[in-house]
């Protein structure tokens, strides 16, 4: 297959790449930019006049909920939802049912993804086994079935020693280590930020010692073992300022943040929303400014959709009791335009969060546009609008927040390794 | 969003959720309708046909047989049918969801149902899914609201001091668990009353307890000095021992309510409790039968503000 | 159309109930109109009849179509209803429903010996068999149209006439 992507606007963050230019795919990589190599003939052309062409998107947290939890979503809905969104590579918590712990459910993952159309399937192996924070997994052996980090994914870790000795084993392989800083006692059972919200409303609160006490705690520890720690979704200033802080002292750490917590706040909550029920939560506007400037400062390196799908059954419940997460893989790009708009940032910056960022963090070949690079691409129409419903998202997961809200940024087609594996009608 | 599911379209009460964001026009109607209906309790014939053939539903996910009765007699004298589910024991075991337990009970051509749930929100969740006729009153959810207890209390208020804007009120106790502080400082904030005290040890406050226009105390030295109302909420049995409070003992030695500390208030001062009491860990039993005490007043009170209530969302929907 | 005095309907009334007085009569004003006329019979009657004051808000029958009436007062009937001949007393007499929801409330506190009814107005299109035992005049009038009691600030009554929108 041979596609040749005429008159788009390419934009390479990683490069600063930012023209007008044909783009030449063949046999899954792109061949040329610019200047037609000799002899090609497209199979396909793309007309890309008014489209921005980018790298895919690259996406640290997609919950495809396979294995165990088809209920809620299946893989290739999930897959496809992904792809309509943009995203050529996702990584994968390991919060299934079971938690991926054991090579053979990479295994399988990795065969059922690959046999599916859709973005490359990147799993994170399970930290402890069964996310239960005691034993550590055979993390030599599910690296070599797949895995390209280890994780708790929500699931908080108790014991600290246990924590030293899986940074430690885990720096052995020079495998990195993923972590979302959330203490395991303090906000225990609570379901929102601990700030006016949760006064007025009376709903068990998470505090935000909760996120900076892990936090610190795994700040030393990566001083101590030197181990390559990525923190997952920051959600406060505090956490951030520690974050900033530990960077400059050269530590080996990156982070990233949940698209939805760069644009909402606890106020959100306010009418039980359980759309909005999300951990960690949603906290203060201030926490949201801190984020949002930490962005741009690059002290948060990636944005993530920290896609979760969620049936209606199990969000159609008193906010306390309804099963937290939002749908995310096809808010991403537009939600991160918007911020970018807000922020007064540019396209290649704003792009530079969900593409070439998070492919380094994941350590993968992803996320940017050169030539003998894969043909992983995103092409979309920057100032189309649509109106985000029930209807017009492809994922299984119809739990978001942004429902009925009119969003800027209209993914048109995605390549995927050299393949259109979707288009918009 | 809550605030609109309140309100039909031409501001008339259509559920009772909560008392956070009612205005002050709709919850002074409440306080005046139930002026009326507190004569009802001494005629002959303590029933009016208001409610006739109406069906109300008192649907009770957590057992209160104190509650439940008072709503059962309020809607029993407004002639209603009233059907009393303790589904604490039955459909929630069996893997039914609140809502499929609603649409259930819809079916059976109920007209109103009275809510009272251990999560916030679920009386919300409930009324956004019911058919138009249909009214959602909270008994009590969660932490959340509980705007009848709040609403009796503030009919007390009114009954023996007048009104509310020259009032200093104290609320003593474990604000972070109550929902009937929630509804009480939602109300008096505002019918106006100027200053509303919180007092209770740090552990037994919400951290921005401020945001919601309350002043903070931790000692009842500064906490009930020169009140008009002291409302005391009660201590659940769980929270006496524990990460919250070290024992009953130091509690009511710091926080209980005895006629030593009574005098620190106004000569005149009232004294209320949303009910029961744990006397000698939150009161002493001399305040609690005391002249100040008005807290059998409040239980009459009560039922007449529930009547108002349940009249006033049943004819909401004309 | 020339509307009557209402004083001088007043003075009417009060000569046609005079000779039927009882001792143990007693009054009962129907909210807000019935009170006024109840009031101005007692001083023209010169007796000191005990008297209350009925808001037949809880007992009308057209409720669940129009919801509770936003301003309700408390019902005061300060003697014993058991035994009592009861003097009924509203400003107009239409449909009869408000006199059927009145009796209702009566009966709540008691069984009275008997009730009368004394009306200023009985404007005609009466629904359920009732009607007035005293009445100060007989209008007939159509349904569009409204006549109401009122008062003004000096406490004087004269009667309006109100075309409701077709």
């Amino acid at each position: 297959m041979k596609i040749l992507i005429r008159n788009g606007r390419v934009i390479d963050p990683a490069s600063g790449l930012d023209a007008i230019q044909d783009i030449y795919v063949a046999a899954g990589r792109i061949v040329a930019m610019g200047q037609a190599p000799a002899d090609f003939h497209a199979n396909h052309e793309i007309d890309a006049t008014g489209l921005v062409v980018a790298p895919g998107l690259v996406d640290l947290a997609v919950r495809l909920r396979e294995p165990g939890l088809e209920y809620m979503a299946t893989l290739e809905s999930e897959m496809h939802a992904a792809a309509a969104g943009g995203i050529t590579s996702l990584a994968c918590p390991p919060d299934t049912d079971p938690p991926l712990d054991e090579p053979g459910l990479i295994e399988m993952l990795k065969f059922r993804a690959k046999n599916s159309p859709g973005p490359r399937v990147y799993p994170i192996g399970a930290l402890t086994w069964k996310l239960k924070g005691e034993r550590l997994t055979e993390m030599g052996e599910l690296h070599e079935a797949g895995c390209v980090a280890f994780s708790q994914a929500d699931t908080p870790m108790a014991n600290t020693q246990v924590m030293l000795r899986a940074l430690e084993y885990a720096s052995t392989f020079d495998l990195p280590v993923w972590l979302r800083p959330q203490d395991a006692y303090l906000g225990k059972d609570g379901v929102v930020h601990d700030g006016v919200v949760s006064a007025r409303l009376g709903l068990p609160a998470i505090p935000v010692p909760a996120e900076t006490v892990a936090l610190q705690t795994i700040i030393l520890l990566v001083r101590e073992t030197g181990a390559r720690v990525h923190f997952c979704r920051l959600s406060s200033r505090a956490g951030v300022d520690m974050v900033r802080k530990a960077k400059a002292d050269g530590l080996p750490i990156t982070c990233d943040v949940a698209i939805h917590h760069v644009h909402l706040t606890e106020m959100d909550v306010a009418d039980f929303n359980s759309n909005c029920h999300v951990e960690p939560p949603f906290r203060s506007q201030r926490d949201r400014d801190a984020l949002r400037q930490a962005i741009k400062d690059g002290v948060i390196d990636a944005i993530c959709s920290d896609h979760a799908p969620v049936d209606d059954d199990a969000k159609e419940k008193p906010f306390q009791e309804s099963e937290p997460g939002i749908t995310g893989v096809e808010l991403l790009l537009p939600l991160t335009l918007k911020w970018a708009r807000e922020a007064g940032l540019g396209l290649a910056d704003a792009l530079a969060t969900i593409t070439s960022k998070p492919a380094d963090i994941l350590g993968v070949d992803a996320g940017r546009l050169a030539v003998g690079r894969p043909a992983d691409l995103c092409l979309f129409e920057p100032d189309a609008t649509w109106t985000v419903s029930e209807k017009s998202l492809r994922s299984l997961g119809k739990n978001s927040p942004f429902l009925g809200h009119e969003l800027q940024g209209r993914v048109r087609y995605t390549v995927i390794d050299g393949h259109i594996d979707y288009k918009a009608n | 969003m809550s605030r609109n599911l309140q309100l039909t379209e031409d501001g008339k009460l259509r559920h009772l959720l909560t008392l956070d964001g009612l205005p002050a026009r709709i919850l002074t109607q409440i306080l005046d309708t139930a002026e009326s209906f507190v004569s009802i309790g001494d005629r002959e014939v303590k029933k009016v046909p208001l409610l006739r053939g109406k069906a109300v539903f008192n649907l009770f996910f957590e057992n209160s047989t104190r509650t439940r009765t008072t709503f059962e007699i309020a809607a029993k004298r407004l002639s209603a049918d009233v059907f009393n589910l303790n589904i604490a024991t039955s459909a929630t075991n069996k893997g039914e969801t609140l809502l499929d337990t609603v649409a259930n009970l819809s079916a059976m051509q109920a007209d109103m149902f009275v809510v009272r749930h251990a999560s916030s929100g679920a009386p919300h969740l409930i009324a956004r899914h019911v058919a138009p006729h249909i009214s959602v009153v909270n008994a009590g959810d969660g932490r959340c609201a509980h705007p009848t207890q709040g609403l009796l209390d503030m009919f007390t208020i009114r009954h023996y001091k007048g009104g509310f804007h020259n009032l200093r009120v104290a609320i003593v106790g474990d604000v972070l668990h109550s929902r009937v502080a929630r509804s009480q400082i939602h109300a008096l904030t505002t019918l106006g009353c100027p200053e509303v005290r919180v007092v209770a040890p740090r552990t037994l406050l919400p951290r921005d307890v401020e945001s919601m226009g309350v002043h903070v105390h931790h000692t009842m030295e500064t906490g009930i000095k020169d009140v008009d109302v002291i409302i005391m909420l009660r201590l659940q049995n769980e929270r006496m021992q524990g990460d919250l409070l070290p024992s009953a003992g130091e509690y009511y030695k710091h926080w209980g309510l005895t006629p030593e500390k009574m005098k620190l208030a106004k000569p005149d001062a009232i004294v209320m409790h949303p009910g029961p009491m744990n006397r000698g860990v939150e009161i002493d039993s001399d305040v609690a039968d005391g002249k100040h005490s008005v807290i059998l007043p409040q239980v009459t009170f009560g039922i007449a503000v529930r009547m108002a209530v349940m009249s006033m969302v049943a004819g909401s929907g004309a | 159309m020339n509307l009557p005095d209402p004083n001088q309907l007043i003075d009417q009334l009060a000569e046609r109930i005079r000779p039927r007085l009882q001792p143990e009569c007693a009054l009962l004003g129907i909210h807000t109109g019935g009170v006024w006329v109840m009031e101005a019979l007692v001083e023209r009657l010169g007796v000191d009849l005990p008297r209350g004051v009925l808001d037949i808000a809880f007992y009308r029958d057209d409720f669940s179509r129009i919801g509770l009436h936003p301003e309700v007062k408390p019902s005061s009937i300060p003697f014993e209803v058991e035994g009592r001949h009861i003097l009924l007393i509203d400003d107009v007499f239409y449909t009869g429903r408000t006199i059927r929801a009145a009796m209702n409330l009566v009966f709540d506190y008691g069984r009275p010996a008997s009730i009368r009814l004394a009306v200023l107005v009985d404007r005609g299109g009466r629904e359920l068999p009732l009607c007035p035992d005293y009445t100060g005049v007989k209008m007939d009038m159509e349904a569009g149209q409204n006549i109401s009691l009122e008062q003004d600030e000096g406490g004087r009554l004269r009667l309006m006439m109100k075309q409701e929108a077709a």
